[in-house]
This record gives structure tokens, sequence and C-alpha cells, in this order.
């Protein structure tokens, strides 16, 4: 189902947190909202599952304006940051619980219940508590009780935030099979874009309570739209310095964004400068190279250059890739 | 309470017990004086009989209530006004942690105020409003009032409680489209449980004890409650019975110890202030 967000804006008390926010989610597409700690990504959520009043503007659900129904009727799957599993309740009955207040019978129940415990791989945990549930399977029960109303859009707030790093990389793809599997309409709220880039079809980019940039995650990071959306995509980050140690200028340009993997010797020569820091990733090597003027530029390289800190090097720049940015940030 | 390390502190031990000793003490004469007799001026009892305990089929004394009387009346006294306290309680705890209505800090600070006020100081003017209403020597007017002085703290304990439980428990509830009211009797009130039983139990022994508000505002023998037929007992008798005195008292307080016996560690959990365990 179609997710339309029209000149959306919050306000708590007098502070507005969100002004005038448009958001558009296709059919079956899985969107990113990504943005630095306190931009309003979980306000953004709240209101479209209906937690938050919209102050301003409008949300339709396939056309059909729902900014003034409840919660209840708004037939949204949401993922809590901590999982908000009912404590009291068993596996089972935690998942059962949406279906148990549309007062569906005890067959169908069950029946669903197995269906979606099997889903998300925890048939074997049907009888637990969370308490005994490790933080991979709470999400995997959350995400169970999330879908076994059929709702017209998921929505998960942080979902991977509470999670090791190794889980991390397993619920990533799993939550993507599984809005893939059902064809889901899904919003992700994550701070990290690595998140965002891996998981989903689409990024809104969020500072500051609006969106800055909304598109693949491709095209985002090649044509970023300022400097504030080149800095925030890319690991490691690119480097933002004025073209004096490059040898360049052009009109207007105040400020050129090179990534990591835009410069190297395997574009010949050009920037001459000193290796300062040496970080091993294991396949690749990330190096600090300072400029005469003392501006620092990153470059990866494949391992095993042996090239040490204190080392002189004179490496080139890949021209096609350069971000040029003009005094207020803007990509040119 | 006996685990094998408490035996390791025997000097606090050694302390507490000493100074708890005159407490022992009495219990334990208590004990003793009511089935026994003793001789004036010993401390030796003379003989074992349960004749003390005479009250239980007959009358102590002409025109005096049967104890069964008075008991029934404590029970539905301490019941009555234990169950008001714990519904009040469960429902003004949770507007109280959870929504935002107008004057709610008011209100805050009000039961804080309530819960430190003497209440005896009220009395005069509570016993004023109650001859005006037609409730004074009434069961249904002490019961009132007790539950009226009980809530401050009933409430203020259960808001304590619904504290602790996550509002996201709450927000996922309602987004599997369950009604407020619902959430809250499916959801929030079993993470509350244990400050549920807690309290119905604390009022009830509130209610149980309960002595100054039944001997100024119910006096007659009509709504009289075990401790006012306590009192009774050694005020108007030219000789006082002070092991019948004794028996009516070990007869009280016995479903007091019961309670505490079974119950011990809901009790606590009062003084836990909702921590989970
Ligand atoms: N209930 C609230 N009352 C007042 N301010 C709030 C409330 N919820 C969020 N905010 C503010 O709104 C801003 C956005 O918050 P939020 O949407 O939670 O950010 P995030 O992008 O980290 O999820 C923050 O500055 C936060 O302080
Ligand atoms: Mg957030």
């Amino acid at each position: 189902m179609q997710l339309d967000l029209i000149d959306f804006t919050k306000r708590f008390g007098n502070t507005t947190v969100i002004e005038n926010m448009s958001l558009s989610v296709h059919s079956g597409e899985m969107i990113a909202l990504l943005g630095p700690s306190g931009c309003g990504k979980s306000t953004t959520l709240f209101a479209i599952c209906g937690i938050h009043r919209i102050d301003e503007g409008r949300l339709l659900f396939g056309g059909t304006d729902v900014a003034h129904l409840p919660s209840q009727s708004r037939n949204v799957g949401v993922v809590f940051q901590n999982y908000a599993l009912y404590p009291h309740m068993t596996v089972a009955e935690n998942i059962a619980f949406p279906l148990k207040v549309q007062k569906m019978n005890r067959i169908d129940r069950e029946k669903l219940v197995r269906k979606y415990a099997a889903l998300v791989h925890i048939e074997a945990l049907l009888e637990r508590r969370p308490a005994q549930l490790s933080g991979g399977q709470q999400q995997r029960v959350a995400l169970a009780r999330a879908l076994v109303r059929q709702p017209d859009f998921l929505l998960l707030d942080e979902p991977l935030a509470n999670l090791d790093a190794k889980l991390r990389l397993e619920m990533r793809s799993e939550i993507r099979r599984l809005q893939q599997e059902t064809g889901l309409t899904a919003i992700l709220v994550t701070h990290d874009q690595v998140e965002a880039m891996s998981m989903c079809d689409r990024i809104a980019l969020m500072n500051g309570g609006r969106i800055v940039q909304y598109d693949t995650p491709t095209a985002m990071y090649a044509a970023p739209e300022d400097q504030f959306v080149a800095g925030f995509l890319g690991n490691p980050p690119i480097s933002f310095l004025s073209g004096k140690g490059l040898g360049l200028a052009a009109p207007g340009v105040t400020q050129y964004g090179i990534r990591p993997e835009a410069f190297g010797p395997q574009f010949g020569e050009g920037v001459s400068g000193r290796i300062t820091f040496v970080e091993t990733q294991g396949r690749e090597d990330l190096f600090d190279v300072q400029l005469p003027t003392g501006e620092i530029l990153r470059s990866i390289q494949p391992a095993g250059s042996g090239i040490t800190p204190g080392t002189t090097v004179d490496w080139g720049l890949a021209h096609d890739q350069l971000l040029r940015f003009d005094q207020d940030g803007t990509r040119l | 309470m006996s685990a094998p390390s408490s035996y390791r502190n025997w000097p606090i031990l050694l302390v507490l017990s000493l100074v708890s000793l005159p407490l022992m003490i009495m219990c334990l004469y208590s004990v003793i004086d009511a089935f026994t007799d003793t001789g004036p001026g010993t401390l030796l009892p003379a003989r074992v009989t349960l004749e003390h305990f005479r009250f239980l089929w007959e009358p102590v004394a002409e025109g005096r209530g049967s104890i069964w009387t008075a008991t029934a009346n404590t029970f539905i006294f301490a019941a009555t006004s234990a169950l008001v306290v714990t519904m009040v309680s469960l429902t003004a705890g949770y507007a109280l942690s959870r929504l935002n209505f107008p004057a709610r800090g008011f209100f805050l600070a009000g039961l804080i105020v309530l819960h430190a006020f003497p209440t005896i100081t009220l009395i005069i003017a509570i016993f004023l409003i109650l001859q005006m209403l037609g409730l004074y020597d009434t069961l249904i007017g002490v019961i009132v009032v007790k539950t009226a002085l009980e809530l401050p703290l009933g409430i203020w304990i259960m808001k304590g409680f619904y504290d602790t439980v996550p509002w996201e428990i709450e927000m996922a509830g309602v987004q599997d489209g369950a009604s407020r009211a619902a959430v809250w009797w499916h959801l929030v009130l079993p993470q509350v449980q244990p400050g549920l039983m807690a309290l119905i139990l604390f009022s009830f022994l509130s209610g149980w004890s309960e002595y100054i508000l039944p001997q100024v505002l119910a006096p007659g023998s009509e709504a009289q409650v075990l401790s006012t037929y306590l009192n009774s007992l050694i005020l108007d008798d030219t000789k006082a019975d002070f092991n019948l005195f004794k028996a009516v008292g070990l007869f009280y307080a016995a479903p007091v110890v019961v309670i505490y016996l079974f119950f011990q560690k809901h009790l606590m959990n009062i003084y836990g202030g909702g921590t989970k365990g």
C-alpha cells in the first residue's frame, strides 16, 4: 500500500520538531529514515503509527487520509527499539495478542501464530517467556507479533541498535528477507548509514527535522545534494578540503569532497603528502595523508602495500568522482 | 531470612535479640497467660485452662456484645476499606503515572502533603461531618473515613509501581489494536500485580488494627470492632480480668500473624517500591 505524508508538522509545546515534511513510500518498498540522533526520526514514525498526533499536514494510507484515526484503526505493525514484549506472556501469547484483540477464534489464532513463528524461525521457543530469550530471539518475536495481523505497513524503530555486531548482521538480512517475502511496505528508522544502505530501497536522510535528500542508496552516495549528505554517507568518511592543497580551483567552489576510494596511486600522481596514520582493516588499509597545507586526505587501498607512517607519497585523484560544494554547502 | 550466611552476622543478631527481648517476653506472657491461671505475686502459672477463651461461646458480661459481632464488624471494616483503597489506588495511580490531565502536579503534591499530614488533627472536623451526614456511630461512616485517610498512601504506592512499567509496552498494545482500557487490564495490571497484592494486604492489616477511628466515630456497641471491644474489656470493669484481656488479644492478633506468615514476601514488595524481583 502506498503511504504519503504531506506537509507534516509536529510540535512539542512551543518547539517545532518537524516542519512541513513530505514523504512518499511506494507499495512494497522499504525505505530508511536515516539521520543523526534527535533529528526527528522516531517522532515521524510515531506520527505515522498514531502514537503522536499530527499537528498539521495529511497522512494518506493508499490515498485515504488517516491522520485523525486512532492507532487501533490504522493497521500498522510496529517493532520498538526495546522490542516491548509483554513480559508476563509466553512467546505464543505475545504473538497471539493482536489476534486475541480482534476476537479471532483459538484455532485460527494458533494456526497463524505457528505460521508466523515459523516465518521468523522461533517455532521451538513458543512456550518461553521473553526474559528467557536472547536479544535476537526477542527481536524475532517482536517481528512476528507485528506481522501476524497482516498490517498494511511495517514500521521499525532502530530495530538493530540493541544487538551485538554479529546478530546485527544476521538480523539485517533477516528483516529484509521478511519484508520481501511478505511484500510489505516498510519504514526503517536508523542512525546507522550502513544499515540504511544495505537494507533499503530508498533512503530519506533527515537533519534538524527535515528531509535533506530522498533517493536510492547508490544515487545518494554518488550524487549527494549537499555537504551534510556527503559527510553522513560512506565509511570510512569523505574528506573535505579547500582546493589549495590539491592544486584545484574553480569559480564558486569553496570545498572539495574526496571519498577515500577516489584518491590513490591507481589514479596516477599529482597530490603529494606524508602518511600520518595507517589503519589495517584486514582486506584493506586506510591511510591518512597530510598535505603540505596541513589538511588530511583519506585513502583506502588493498592491504599489503607495506607503506608505513612517515612515508611521503605522490598519489592521484579520480577527478570524475570529485564532489564540489559552494560556500552554503550545496553541491555544484 | 534464615540463610546460612546470616549466622556469620552473630554479633548483630545478638544485639538485636537483646534489644527485642522485652518485646519477646511480653508476647510470650500474652500466650502463657491466655491459657493459664497464675496466682497473685508469682510468675509461674499455676494451672492450664481454656476458661479465658469462654468469650468465644458466651458473652463476657451482661449487656456486652458478642465477640463474633465485633469480629464480623472488624472483618467488614478492614476488607471493605482495603478493597476500596486498592481499587481507587489502582485507577488513580495509573492516571497520575500515565495520563496528562489538568492539575496533575497539584494532585501529586496534594498526595504527599495528605500522606504526611497528622490525620488525627482532623478528627473533630470528621466527627462533625459524620454527624451531619447521619453516619456517626455507623460502620459505614468509619469505613468511609478510614478509606479516605488510607487513599493517599495507596495511590502513591501504586503510582510508583506503574512508573516502572515501560511505556513502550502500552504503545505496543495500542498498536496491536487494543483499547487503552484493554491495554491497562491485560498488559499493565499484570506488571503491577505485586504492588496490588502488597497494597491489599497492607490496607487490610491497617484496617484490622485501626483503633482511634472506631473509638471516636463509632463508640456504640452496634459498630464495635475488635480493638474497641478489647478496650471496653478493661475500661468499665471494676476489677479487670487480665487473662481474659490477653486471650481476646491473642484472638485479635492471630489473623495478623497468619497473614504475615503467608504473605511476608508480598508485603515486602511495598517497601521495594515495585523494583523487579
Ligand atoms: N515527547 C516529547 N516531548 C518533547 N520533546 C520531544 C518529545 N519527543 C521527542 N522530542 C524532541 O524531538 C526531537 C526529535 O526526537 P526523536 O524523534 O526522538 O529523534 P530521533 O531522530 O533520535 O528518533 C528531539 O529534539 C527530542 O528532544
Ligand atoms: Mg529515536
